[in-house]
């Protein structure tokens, strides 16, 4: 798999992105509608609205009856796609979440901005670290974290038809990019970005960029990892965490999230079940967000590459025999 | 009282007796709110709402939300009847297995449009079919049955906002105030005030209504339904009711949201019913 050795920041915010697709997909598909809560400016979805005003629909600052109309209208069988800042979209109306769409099966498509740090100044009050736990714990809803714009125009399609309810969480900002062109996505299945021997680094969304530099890092010194990008946190790829495991006796996980409900437990389930092996979780552990820009914020709860590195030698000791 | 609505008041027995049957074979359940909506499902259910019993997806239908999930019981009696799914099904209530679910289930049930129980949500969704039907050019009416109760939770007072905002006169908003929730009386939990004039100050057309005389509640909702009634806004009915309403054993204990019952409890309410309606009488026994 393609990525780029210089990641330099992507000229297309990863918002932007998100609303070229969906104005491509809306033109495709007459049942793609919108539906806003008072931050389409924010979210850059103001042009979907301008090119469709008929199939976008401002509920106002009301994220729980945004949930319920959403899912009126996939019952009538539309394809909503809800987007707002992650914490509107998934905390503030979880129970709508999970019964009005979730348990009766009305397929909505929440997109959730500003991930964990990339919420930057907006700070504790607006940084989601418990969307994926909080989303995880819904049956069948699918959820990726795309590593950058590239990932996220890929996705799209995928998450408008070949599944139910789905969340995507991305920063709203332009982000490293991490794929050359060309570079392919399947819902479900993880991206093997780099072959190792010593360690497996599993991370998601801006985790991805931060995994690549660690393996950069430990290359350095002579220790081989494997990268995996797990944009697809459910339904996890399974199979490709039992090959790393196989291929490297030791786990490193990387999350722009809450240590508790995310990546890492997920990976954490496979491992324990089907393939024993040391795991260490880099997440946010036991912490509110705060402000500070991604660096400062990376660096606060010990996301960094240097902390992986650190996290992949401590994984390796904990190797049977080593 | 004009024989007009004698078949409507006889099914609005037949829901009681059958809410009755279905709670008897399990054992308890929430008929104090089942009993006082009974009679505007009968309006509903007997002649109002365009439904196929055959057919329970057709596309162009009516749909009815039972915002207040936990009546399913007395719209499964209604549905049963009009012959959704089979009487045999009301025995099975809340049995591992069952069809019928103590909170409405559309996945589960025949007829039953949206799966509810958290209160407030089947606002939300009843008004997104609203404004889905008219974007895709569906004259159906979409009927949302809400508890006043319910009218507590926030939620019922954003999606009264973008029904109004929208302009969705394709929407019937029921509110059963039947002035009880689950703890006691509304007016002392948390009071609603005067829902009539909260509904028109939020951009509804809002009447009242004696939620226990389907000879009053038929023409409101046929004028609507026939395009008759004024248009721009969705509509509130007020059902002033009475929690328990046309069950005995109901009518005879407060709080009544949710309660056990006895063979001879079952027995005796349905001969109290079957006594109401041949005299003629009011489901809670009043004169007309």
């Amino acid at each position: 798999m393609m990525y780029l050795k210089d990641r330099v920041t992507d000229p297309v915010a990863m918002r932007d992105a998100y609303c070229d697709t969906l104005i491509y997909l809306a033109e495709e598909h007459p049942g793609i509608v919108a539906i806003e809560v008072d931050v389409a400016a924010s979210m850059g979805t103001t042009r979907f609205a301008k090119k469709f005003p008929d199939r976008s629909v401002n509920c106002g600052i009301q994220e729980a009856n945004a949930v319920g109309v959403a899912a009126g209208l996939a019952l009538e069988g539309y394809t909503p796609f809800f987007h707002a800042f992650g914490i509107f979209a998934t905390r503030r109306c979880f129970d709508q979440i999970f019964l009005s769409a979730g348990y009766q099966k009305a397929p909505i498509k929440i997109v959730g901005g500003d991930a964990g740090v990339t919420a930057t100044a907006n700070g504790g009050t607006h940084m989601p670290f418990e969307d994926v736990a909080l989303m995880r714990a819904i049956p069948d809803m699918t959820i990726v974290d795309p590593a950058d714009s590239q990932a996220v125009r890929a996705l799209l399609p995928q998450l408008a038809y070949d599944c139910g309810n789905a969340y995507l969480r991305c920063s709203r900002k332009n982000m490293p990019m991490i794929y050359a062109p060309g570079a392919t996505f399947k819902l479900g299945k993880a991206n093997v970005l780099r072959e190792g021997t010593d360690v497996t680094l599993i991370a998601a969304g801006c985790e991805v960029n931060e995994a690549l530099t660690a393996a950069e890092m430990l290359e350095a010194e002579g220790i081989s990892a494997r990268v995996v990008d797990m944009f697809t946190i459910k339904p996890l790829d399974e199979e490709c965490v039992i090959e790393s495991v196989q291929k490297t006796g030791a786990i490193v996980t990387a999350e722009n999230h809450n240590a508790i409900g995310g990546l890492g437990e997920a990976v954490c389930n496979v491992v324990a079940r089907r393939c024993p092996a040391p795991v260490e979780i880099i997440g946010v552990h036991e912490s509110f967000g705060e402000v500070g820009t991604i660096d400062d914020l990376l660096k606060r709860f010990h996301l960094t590459a240097a902390d992986i590195c650190d996290a992949a030698k401590r994984a390796i000791a904990r190797k049977t025999g080593a | 009282m004009t024989h007009e609505f004698d078949s409507v008041r006889r099914l609005a027995a037949d829901i009681r007796i059958w809410t009755i049957r279905q709670m008897e074979a399990f054992g308890a359940g929430h008929i104090g709110g089942a009993s006082s909506i009974a009679d505007t499902l009968a309006v509903l259910y007997g002649g109002v709402m365009r439904v196929d019993p055959k057919n329970p997806a057709w596309e162009d239908r009516d749909y009815l939300v039972m915002s207040k999930g936990h009546c399913g019981p007395a719209l499964y009696a209604a549905l049963a009847l009009r012959g959704f799914f089979p009487m045999e099904w009301l025995s099975t209530l809340n049995k591992i297995g069952t069809r019928l679910p103590s909170h409405c289930d559309r996945l589960r049930t025949p007829g039953i449009d949206a799966s509810t129980g958290s209160l407030g949500q089947g606002t939300s969704l009843a008004t997104g079919m609203a404004f889905g039907r008219r974007m895709r050019g569906s004259d159906g009416m979409v009927y949302c049955i809400v508890g006043d109760g319910e009218l507590q939770e926030g939620q019922v007072w954003e999606a009264v906002q973008f029904a109004a905002t929208h302009k969705l006169d394709n929407l019937v908003f029921l509110i059963d105030q039947n002035g009880a929730q689950l703890d006691g009386y509304v007016a002392d939990i948390c009071e609603a005030f005067d829902v009539q004039k909260k509904f028109e100050a939020f951009g509804f057309r809002a009447v009242e209504v004696n939620g226990h005389d389907v000879e009053a509640i038929a023409p409101i909702l046929t004028d609507i339904r026939d395009g008759k009634a004024p248009k721009g806004k969705p509509h509130a009915i007020i059902l002033k009711t009475k929690k328990g309403t046309g069950c005995l054993y109901a009518e005879r204990k407060f709080p009544n949201h949710h309660l056990t019952v006895s063979k001879a409890d079952a027995e005796e309410s349905i001969a109290e019913i079957e006594r109401r309606y041949s005299e003629g009488l009011m489901p809670g026994g009043e004169q007309p």
